[in-house]
């Protein structure tokens, strides 16, 4: 089968060593720097309150957005965390996934009406957006550490390229369905196009939006985890460390805690869209 | 002038619009052209105009092009072909900004589905339309209130839509569209989503509205009882073509091609058409000079029992039997005394639906007047066989 011999292989280290590296180093470099302080700035945050003020408010945020069992889901989910002593950890993948969150939602959003209004967007984003949910995610791993380096950075980025597509599609989604009817009324009466978007449109996409945000969120906690292949720190890092040292407790623990940060990140968000 | 003025407007969806209208001027059908080219034919060379006060319907059924057909008069849908005069200006050839203006400021509109705004209360989306003209709070809620109340939804200003009734929302939608004060209403379907009685109660009030306030009205319907109810003049449409235009009994007394008349076949004819439509002129008339001696023979000639008798300004006096002539003419007394004045009588504008009661228990037949003038007389006979037939045929069938 093989009649062209398609050397994209090569092709591609050698744009990505000879030109990309070379040429653009300069600007990877100076995102690097915006990114790692954004994560250390978010991380240290976190790291400055202490824990039993943040599992207070998470409490009462659940207690009112949701309700007693979630309230209560979060006060053990977080003296749980705090006693298997995966607190910071904990905190160090919440600030990978909150800096990669807002990126994807202030990226992806926008884009996301800019696809519902404009064919000629959508027709665009729209390989590239299945392009960025199907590739393997460990494929987008080996850019993200020649660009960026290790650590905490190339983690938001490549979880940035992998949560986005929700936050896009969803909000797309959410303003095609406003009825048709509703547009037409809205039209009818003389509304411009920003004032179309903004008091019908959007207001009305608004619960799609905050499912396709949920989506982002826990897109960009699995992949916050196995970002720890490329030494981003965490609970993502404690699970690696259990599976290299075959330390089955640490495996646990530390996949224990990922899943109590998902349940929390999950209902907490869910109960966000329904109020709004 | 004409306040909405449609010229030759042509709609075609598809990809070669231009080349759909080359085909349409070859005098290529609807069909011909979705078979040969994929594209469809929404409204095919309209023409018609609303003069001020008047209200006008498009009647046909679904994918006829009435829905195309008003989405272009306010370019909610882009026209391929034609001319949309509102107040004399090509609504067509507008740039952004006057299509805007054009829309705020003349062409309000009703939608089937109501299309209001689900997350805002009643009163929000009332004053919808001049709050994105920058219309201050104040003022706008105090309008929007004012025209709430006109609905009759007061106390529900401050509910959501899914709260309300289908009819309840549509007296949103309409308190929306009058709100900005234009003076045109495009209705698409109004009253179609409706259960039937809120409807008729909708229809209604819509001509009483339109009395007191004057709104230019093109409303859009399927339903052709409802047109002749609401329509001064109707056009109807079929394959993106608009095939009559008139007023509802030119509609129904003379349909221009067996399509129309399919159509008004199944009419509630009692309900449009008039006393004038069905009533023939009596064969014989008894003027007040002619004597008894004069009115039996009359009445011998044509067979009849009695006589409709006349002054010489032909007035109407009454009605005279073949018994009280005889009595009249053997004693030579004055058959005046004889003659009968409380027979039924009504005006050549009465809709035959009023008069079927009447004639039912009516031992003569309804006297038409007007200004005591007698015009003719209405057989129980003729009102059945009107409302089966039309007029024509039943003319036919009394002489």
């Amino acid at each position: 089968m093989n009649y062209f011999n398609f050397p994209l292989e090569q092709w591609t280290n050698s744009f990505v060593n000879d030109w990309l590296l070379p040429e653009l180093s300069g600007f990877f470099n100076q995102i690097s720097m915006i990114l790692r302080s954004f994560v250390e700035g978010v991380t240290n945050l976190l790291v400055a309150i202490p824990p039993e003020a943040i599992t207070i408010v998470i409490f009462l945020l659940a207690w009112k957005l949701s309700g007693k069992g979630l309230a209560l889901f979060t006060l053990i989910g977080g003296l749980y965390l705090g006693s298997v002593g995966l607190w910071p950890e904990s905190l160090q993948t919440l600030a990978i996934v909150i800096v990669s969150t807002i990126i994807s939602v202030i990226l992806g959003v926008p884009l996301g009406i800019l696809s519902a209004t404009n064919k000629v967007v959508d027709q665009i984003t729209r390989p590239i957006l299945d392009f960025m949910q199907t590739l393997p995610i460990f494929v987008y791993l080996i850019p993200a550490i020649l660009l960026f380096g290790l650590g905490g950075v190339p983690a938001v980025i490549a979880t940035f390229v992998f949560a986005t597509p929700p936050a896009v599609r969803f909000t797309s989604l959410g303003i095609k369905q406003v009825p048709e009817e509703v547009v037409e009324a809205s039209r009818a009466f003389g509304s411009t196009r920003k004032q179309l978007l903004l008091k019908v449109q959007l207001p009305l996409a608004v619960p799609t939006i905050m499912a396709g945000i949920n989506q982002t969120i826990m897109l960009a906690l699995s992949m916050a985890v196995v970002a720890s292949m490329i030494g981003a720190p965490g609970l993502g890092a404690q699970v690696l460390k259990g599976i290299s040292t075959v330390n089955v407790g640490l495996g646990l623990t530390a996949g224990l805690a990922i899943v109590v940060l998902a349940i929390i990140l999950d209902r907490l968000t869910q109960s966000i869209g329904n109020k709004l | 002038m004409n306040k909405i003025e449609v010229n030759n407007l042509t709609k075609i969806f598809g990809s070669h619009p231009q080349q759909g209208l080359k085909h349409l001027k070859n005098g290529k059908k609807k069909g011909e052209i979705l078979e040969e080219t994929g594209m469809t034919v929404g409204v095919n060379r309209a023409s018609f105009s609303v003069k001020p006060g008047e209200i006008f319907v498009i009647m046909g059924l679904s994918g006829s092009g009435k829905s195309t057909l008003i989405r272009l008069v306010n370019r909610l849908i882009e026209s391929t072909k034609g001319e949309v005069l509102i107040d004399g200006e090509d609504v067509t050839k507008m740039d952004k900004k006057q299509l805007m203006e054009t829309r705020r400021k003349k062409l309000g509109m009703v939608f089937q589905r109501f299309g209001l705004l689900p997350h805002r209360s009643v009163l929000h989306n009332v004053a919808y339309g001049l709050e994105i003209q920058g219309v201050s709070k104040e003022e706008r809620n105090e309008k929007a209130m004012k025209t709430i109340e006109d609905v009759g939804l007061t106390g529900y200003e401050n509910s959501k839509p899914s709260e309300l009734s289908g009819g309840m929302q549509q007296r949103v939608g309409l308190a929306r569209a009058l709100t900005n004060d234009t003076d045109i209403l495009l209705m698409d379907e109004a009253f179609s989503a409706l259960d039937p009685i809120i409807r008729t109660e909708m229809q209604d009030e819509l001509l009483k509205m339109q009395s007191k306030l004057g709104k230019t009205v093109l409303f859009i319907t399927h339903d052709l009882d409802e047109a002749l109810k609401l329509g001064e003049r109707i056009a109807i449409m079929k394959d993106g073509e608009i095939v009559q235009i008139g007023t509802a009994e030119e509609i129904l007394e003379s349909p221009a091609n067996d399509y129309v008349s399919k159509f008004v076949k199944d009419v509630d004819r009692s309900k449009v058409l008039e006393a004038s439509h069905v009533m023939r002129k009596p064969e014989v008339l008894l003027s007040y000079k002619d004597g008894p001696r004069m009115a039996v023979r009359k009445m011998e000639d044509v067979g009849a029992s009695s006589i409709f008798v006349v002054d010489k300004e032909k007035k109407f006096k009454g009605l005279l039997t073949i018994d009280d002539a005889i009595k009249a003419y053997k004693e030579d007394i004055s058959m005046e005394q004889f003659l009968i004045s409380d027979v039924h009588t009504t005006s050549p504008d009465t809709p035959l639906d009023d008069l079927l009661g009447v004639a039912a228990d009516a031992k003569y037949p309804i006297v038409v007047l007007e200004d005591n003038h007698l015009l003719g007389i209405i057989s129980r006979v003729s009102i059945l066989s009107g409302l089966v037939l039309g007029k024509e045929k039943d003319e036919e069938v009394t002489t």
